[in-house]
């Protein structure tokens, strides 16, 4: 005499699957672990749902547009006279090092953005499919190529405005931009990690800030080092961020790929070797 | 196989710091039944299902799926399980529709037998019509059937419901309890926890009860019924200050005493034949106490805990029950 089986007239089954599941059958297909190809299109298919949400929350983009803009003509007109003698003097110098800077500002959301999502409901979902858990974290990154795609560009096009005239042309640039992207990607692992390990969005907010300020005014991306007291000069040199920033000046200023360039380029290697397998570990265990 | 469980789980632990969530649980799930977990809030239900689910790690025991060791090859119980969670696990920021390309692109279907897929589901679960539209404007019913039809992309063989219809009106219960039974009908094997008995009455065919991380009763729904009087007359005396005096009318009659409520006034009877209804109230009109209301209902979760463990599902713990 409780609640009767409402006899539903909603639309039911016009698509039924023909035959009974057999559970000796589907156990027999499964596999211990992912293939290669198999995460490839996991990883794809993790980026198609960044790229989703990119496109619908275009506010995203608002680092990845004003500060190449706006760092770039600030920077240039107030300190191009006291450290370079003049503007356009200072463009050379100063490009690179925005350039590496709007890098570490998008990996730095990448950590950020991160946290968040693994907070929603959707991430039980993720970790319920039978998908190598590589795949949630490598894939917003794979559509982050593209904000680090605008940012530099950006950065580049407006140097150009203000009178920027690149030493290396048309493919020195192409280069330049080319290596900011890797070096942005692969530094990016590491605000990945954090974002695994970190308890909130906030928290992976100001630990990243922490490790940003130093390594970008640290370095030489906006003042030559010799200009700087010995210690710090130490230090610049040590930094990372220090050799991209040379790298790219080579290849923008010289067009030449450099010892610096191959420098980077296995720093981030490294990087990637080291912190890509950490998060994927910590991401594992959070469960 | 010859082994014909589609779960068997020993002893399985869970600990949250000092807190044992659940506390040596054995569960054996048979290929093609419904097995319903019934308990209180708290009681350890989700984190049961999570442990077998590969989203907690157990912490003590041993669970199998299909034969298939759960704490050491979780890729493949991920295959085998289709989990829907307590709360929807979908992504608001896609449409329905993606949300399904998505997870079936995920599990290696190609994209155009992705798309076929999720305009099926959405088509047997009626969203085809707020198919494009973001998820903010679901409502709770939609969004849980979208979650459940997530859960059936790949047709698994064992699919895991926590508590699909808590918060659902009662058309949308029936139509969820109806879309249940039919992926029985299709083979598939369900473990579904829920907090009320005439849920677990009208689906499963076997029920564990479990309270505070400990299994106290595991039985047809029927025989768990019985433990408790098929059918429970409750009614509330005119006069509070008469409860003693109808429960001794009650025990006269009855031969058992009446489960009193917090409620002053308010007395549950439990009947071991509905008839026995008419005696209770003459023999309270006989002697002379007055009535305000009186029902007759099936016997409450509240009522078959009370009888199982000696203690109310919402009371807060007191005492240990055994
Ligand atoms: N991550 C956690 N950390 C600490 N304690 C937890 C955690 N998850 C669950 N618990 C505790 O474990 C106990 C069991 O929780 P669980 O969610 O399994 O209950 P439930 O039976 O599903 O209840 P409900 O009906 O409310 O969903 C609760 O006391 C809860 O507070
Ligand atoms: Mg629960």
């Amino acid at each position: 005499m409780t609640t009767s089986t409402a006899t539903s007239t909603t639309a039911t089954p016009t698509t039924r699957a023909p035959q009974r599941i057999d559970p000796s059958a589907a156990v027999a297909r499964t596999t211990s672990r992912s293939s290669l190809q198999a995460t490839w299109v996991q990883v794809l298919a993790m980026a198609w749902r960044a790229l989703k949400k990119m496109r619908r929350k275009p506010e995203q983009f608002f680092d990845v547009l004003i500060q190449p803009l706006l760092f770039t003509a600030m920077f240039a007109f107030i300190f191009g006279g006291a450290i370079s003698g003049s503007v356009s003097n200072y463009l050379p110098v100063l490009i690179p090092g925005i350039l590496a800077q709007t890098a570490l500002t998008v990996c730095m959301a990448t950590g950020v953005q991160l946290r968040e999502d693994m907070d929603k409901g959707v991430f039980d979902r993720f970790k319920s499919l039978p998908i190598a858990r590589i795949a949630p974290l490598a894939g917003p990154m794979i559509a982050d190529l593209i904000r680090y795609g605008i940012a530099s560009v950006l950065t580049v096009v407006t140097g150009l405005l203000i009178g920027y005239r690149p030493g290396g042309g048309v493919l020195g640039c192409v280069g330049g931009v080319a290596l900011t992207v890797i070096a942005g990607w692969s530094l990016a692992w590491i605000f990945t990690w954090l974002g695994t390990m970190a308890r909130s969005a906030q928290s992976v907010q100001g630990i990243s800030m922490m490790i940003m300020f130093p390594l970008t005014f640290l370095s030489n991306a906006f003042v030559p080092a010799d200009t700087l007291p010995g210690w710090l000069e130490a230090f610049v040199k040590v930094n990372p961020v220090s050799h991209v920033v040379s790298a790219v000046r080579d290849l923008l200023n010289d067009g030449a790929v450099t010892a610096e360039v191959g420098w980077a380029v296995i720093g981030c290697a490294i990087v990637v070797a080291v912190f890509a397998p950490l998060a994927v570990r910590s991401y594992s265990r959070k469960m | 196989m010859a082994d014909l469980s589609a779960v068997r789980a020993d002893s399985l632990v869970k600990n949250f710091g000092d807190f044992r969530a659940v506390d040596g649980i054995d569960l054996h799930v048979r290929q093609g039944e419904i097995f319903g977990v019934l308990g209180p809030n708290g009681a350890g239900k989700t984190t049961m299902l999570r442990m077998l689910a590969t989203l907690l790690p157990i912490d003590g025991g041993h669970a199998e799926i299909f034969g298939v060791d759960v704490r050491r090859e979780p890729h493949r119980i991920r295959q085998l399980v289709g989990v829907t969670g307590q709360y929807a696990s979908v992504d608001e920021d896609l449409t329905a529709r993606e949300n399904l390309w998505l997870f079936a692109r995920l599990q290696g279907l190609t994209s155009t037998r992705a798309k076929t897929i999720a305009g099926d589901l959405l088509e047997r679960f009626g969203l085809q019509e707020a198919a494009n539209r973001p998820l903010s404007q679901f409502s709770g019913g939609m969004r849980r059937r979208l979650d459940l039809a997530s859960s059936l992309i790949t047709r698994p063989p064992l699919i895991f419901l926590d508590e699909p219809t808590t918060g659902l009106d009662p058309r949308t219960r029936g139509q969820m309890w109806d879309t249940i039974r039919e992926l029985v009908t299709d083979g598939s094997t369900i473990l579904l926890t829920t907090q009320y008995l005439d849920e677990a009455d009208q689906l499963a065919g076997r029920v564990a009860v479990i309270d505070r991380g400990r299994k106290v009763a595991e039985d047809t729904p029927d025989a768990l019924k019985t433990q408790v009087g098929d059918s429970t007359l409750q009614l509330r005396l005119a006069d509070g200050a008469d409860t003693a005096l109808a429960a001794d009318v009650v025990r006269r009659l009855l031969g058992e005493d009446p489960v009193l409520t917090p409620e002053s006034g308010r007395m549950n009877i439990p009947l071991p034949d509905p008839d026995r209804a008419a005696d209770v109230l003459i023999g309270l009109r006989e002697a002379g106490l007055g009535i305000s209301s009186v029902s007759v209902a099936k016997p409450t979760l509240d009522e078959v805990f009370l009888a199982l463990t000696g203690h109310g599902a919402d009371e807060p713990q007191m005492e240990a029950a055994r």
